[in-house]
């Protein structure tokens, strides 16, 4: 059928029954009980309320319960990944190791030094939770199962995501420790950087949708039966690198790494502040992987097997694989220098995101324009796309250098090419 | 009571006073810049709310100027910047007093 | 707009806008100003919201506070001995009566001018509107301020580039 971004969701024919009971979407439960308040002569703003407060409990105890339970599965897993056991001491199979580690931060001293700056050194914590959980009120668990659906919700998210900028520069600033101040500054370079290519790679997926709903987007990946990965390969492969940098982690966690500068900018927090941080990161995670998975991988909807299996239920399980490839990468890939992620961000990655953005623009504007069918079109889109993505990232690697020789080891070179960079103790000999 | 076109016209003269005192009275250049940052948001506060009560044919003209006025504002403020930068690589202050060089 | 809600909202919103903009003017501390003026900036965005202006709310808060704050955050970090104190010049006295006076007289004008108020309540949605208009109507001026992007960003990198310091690249 011809592009027509007005027409939503006319063509997905939904269930019919929607019994409290029906699991496949949890807001029937709440509607029902929502319906009882309302039974009971409640005046009008109260079912408001409390169904913003059901969705705000229920997101929190997730995110919560997700959390412990993915700090021991990224251990053990990393683990495995490093050919070793991982946690297994503090329960059985150390299963209770989160909990433990909980229990630690809670316990540790929480050391503020005299000369902070102590408004800022408490706002930094509070400033740095806030964009994760702010991300994941706009994002659709299932069908109708959302906080709110912004009609600009794509560009929220991004926006919300920029806010870290400043919760990091206020935190490393507060810290009155040049270390701190330092490893905030380089890792606000790395933020702002990505935060562009994350913007460009994501109007890929807006020009296809036609809107900036996030419900929009996951109908429109439901009607044509297609995620938006097959269609923008390239825009995928860079959003999910702008996103594990967004969120600090390895291969680019310069600011947690501990050979780098100490703890960059949250070196002068202990104790249950430092768990703050730590838990913020982890709440970064999964929300920039609901984003994924929301945009690119078809949200809770799987090519109609959303009428059996709860959409929520296929949400949680294409989110929790979204962060199983970022355990992946942190137990495999080795870390990048900062002037490394700088150069990658603004000399290869950003001219392929625009790129991609006119090649997508001229592929919608011929589907519009043309009136080719979506049978017809998307597929050769899709093609066209892929073909597109290894040819870029490919010729763009070699003409920048990437190729060369010695940057694609396959046996050891240490002493091949670096015999010229270590010199033996020998004297000088002098000139005559 | 409601909340009527007025109310957001006055927040708007509010910050613009505010904003204008900033920019008068700050002896850091930076502090100059919050203010004519703060101008600029008065306007746009301005602008957005006489295109959502006001009487005009095509009411989101507003909205657009106020991107234009947020792009403006955004370009003068890195110019702005990089000319601090540069003040205080040569004078070593940026104290605004002090850049009295082309007084009589 | 007669609803609670918006009322309320209205109202705790214009005190966090002009009540961090009155902290930027008092507070001592340079650091702690630029945080009220993004606290400043984030109200801002929030009675966009109330007028709902949607689009032009996450556009504030995306550039306003997410990349002019970090531009100012910089310039104060890259000028390490000058005084953050935040004080005031000489021209304390007359810059107050001045911005009382400009504040009094727009506020003045806004109060007594019959407005013609339109009966047409709130947007449905702003971002496609916008769009369209910039590249139709306002094509021009987008790409004006395209090249005056171009030109500031250009500017800004010749004008603070380390003397005597080989171009790489």
């Amino acid at each position: 059928m011809p592009f027509d971004p007005s027409t939503g969701s006319g063509l997905r024919a939904g269930p019919i029954l929607a019994e409290w009971y029906d699991l496949r979407d949890l807001g029937n439960a709440v509607g029902a009980f929502l319906d009882w308040i309302r039974d009971q002569g409640a005046p009008d703003w109260v079912p408001y309320v409390v169904s913003g407060l059901i969705g705000v409990v229920a997101i929190l105890l997730w995110v919560i319960l997700s959390q412990l339970a993915f700090i021991w599965i990224e251990r053990r897993v990393i683990g495995r990944m490093q050919a070793r056991i991982g946690p297994n001491r503090v329960g059985p199979q150390g299963l209770l190791q989160p909990i433990a580690d909980t229990i630690k931060l809670f316990l540790k001293e929480a050391i503020t030094s005299r000369k902070v700056d102590r408004a800022l050194f408490w706002a930094g914590p509070v400033l740095i939770f806030m964009p994760a959980l702010a991300v994941l009120a706009v994002i659709p668990f299932g069908s109708g199962m959302f906080l709110t659906d912004l009609n600009v919700g794509v560009l929220f998210v991004i926006a919300v995501a920029s806010v870290n900028t400043v919760a990091v520069f206020v935190a490393g600033w507060a810290s009155n420790n040049k270390f701190a101040l330092l490893g905030a500054m380089r890792t606000v370079a790395m933020l702002i950087s990505y935060e562009l290519i994350q913007v460009l790679a994501l109007l890929g997926v807006v020009l296809f949708a036609g809107s900036m709903r996030m419900g929009a987007v996951v109908d429109w990946q439901s009607d044509f039966n297609t995620w938006v990965l097959f269609l923008q390969p390239l825009a995928f492969i860079a959003f999910i690198i702008a996103s594990a940098v967004e969120i600090g982690r390895s291969p680019m966690d310069i600011s947690e790494a501990e050979s780098e500068i100490v703890a960059s900018y949250h070196t002068e927090y202990s104790g249950i502040k430092f768990g703050f941080f730590y838990a913020a990161e982890y709440i970064a995670a999964f929300a920039v992987c609901a984003i994924i998975v929301t945009l690119y991988l078809g949200g809770w909807t799987a090519w109609g097997l959303e009428e059996w299996v709860p959409g929520w239920l296929l949400f949680l399980g294409k989110l929790y694989l979204t962060f199983f490839l970022f355990v992946w990468t942190r137990g495999t890939l080795p870390r990048l220098r900062i002037d490394q992620l700088m150069a990658f961000a603004w000399k290869f990655l950003l001219p392929l995101v625009l790129l991609n953005v006119l090649v997508t623009g001229a592929e919608v504007l011929i589907w519009r324009e043309g009136d080719l069918s979506a049978g017809l079109a998307l597929p050769i889109f899709g093609a066209v796309n892929a073909g597109l993505a290894v040819a870029l990232i490919l010729g763009w690697a070699t003409f920048m250098g990437h190729m060369r020789p010695e940057h694609r080891a396959k046996r050891a070179v240490l002493t091949r090419s670096w015999a010229r960079y270590i010199t033996l103790h020998r004297p000088r000999q002098t000139s005559p | 009571m409601s909340v009527d076109l007025e109310h957001y016209l006055i927040v708007g003269a509010l910050l613009f006073g505010i904003g204008l005192y900033l920019a008068l009275a700050k002896r850091n250049f930076v502090g100059v810049l919050m203010g004519i940052e703060l101008m600029f948001n008065a306007v746009n506060l301005t602008f957005i709310a006489f295109s959502r009560f006001g009487d005009a044919a095509e009411p989101l003209t507003g909205h657009v100027f106020v991107v234009f006025v947020i792009t403006v504002a955004a370009a003068e403020a890195a110019v702005a910047l990089a000319l601090a930068v540069l003040v205080y690589r040569n004078r070593e202050t940026i104290d605004v007093d002090r850049m009295n060089l082309l007084k009589w | 707009m007669e609803d609670t809600g918006s009322i309320v909202g209205f109202w705790l919103l214009a005190a966090l806008t002009v009540g961090s903009a009155l902290g930027v003017v008092a507070v001592r501390n340079l650091i702690r100003a630029v945080v009220l003026l993004i606290t400043s900036f984030l109200g801002v965005a929030g009675l966009y919201i109330t007028l709902s202006a949607d689009f032009v709310a996450v556009v504030q808060v995306l550039i306003y506070a997410g990349a002019i704050s970090v531009l100012i955050l910089f310039a104060i970090m890259l000028t390490p001995l000058a005084s953050r104190d935040n004080a005031e010049t000489f021209l304390q006295v007359p810059g107050l009566l001045l911005a009382g006076l400009v504040a009094f007289t727009i506020g003045f004008v806004s109060l007594e001018t019959d407005w013609s108020v339109a009966e047409r309540g709130g947007f449905e949605e702003t971002a496609s509107a916008i769009g369209e208009a910039l590249l139709s109507k306002y094509v021009l001026p987008f790409e004006l301020a395209s090249v005056l992007l171009l030109v500031a960003m250009l500017g800004a990198i010749l004008l603070v580039r380390p003397e005597g310091s080989s171009t790489e690249e």
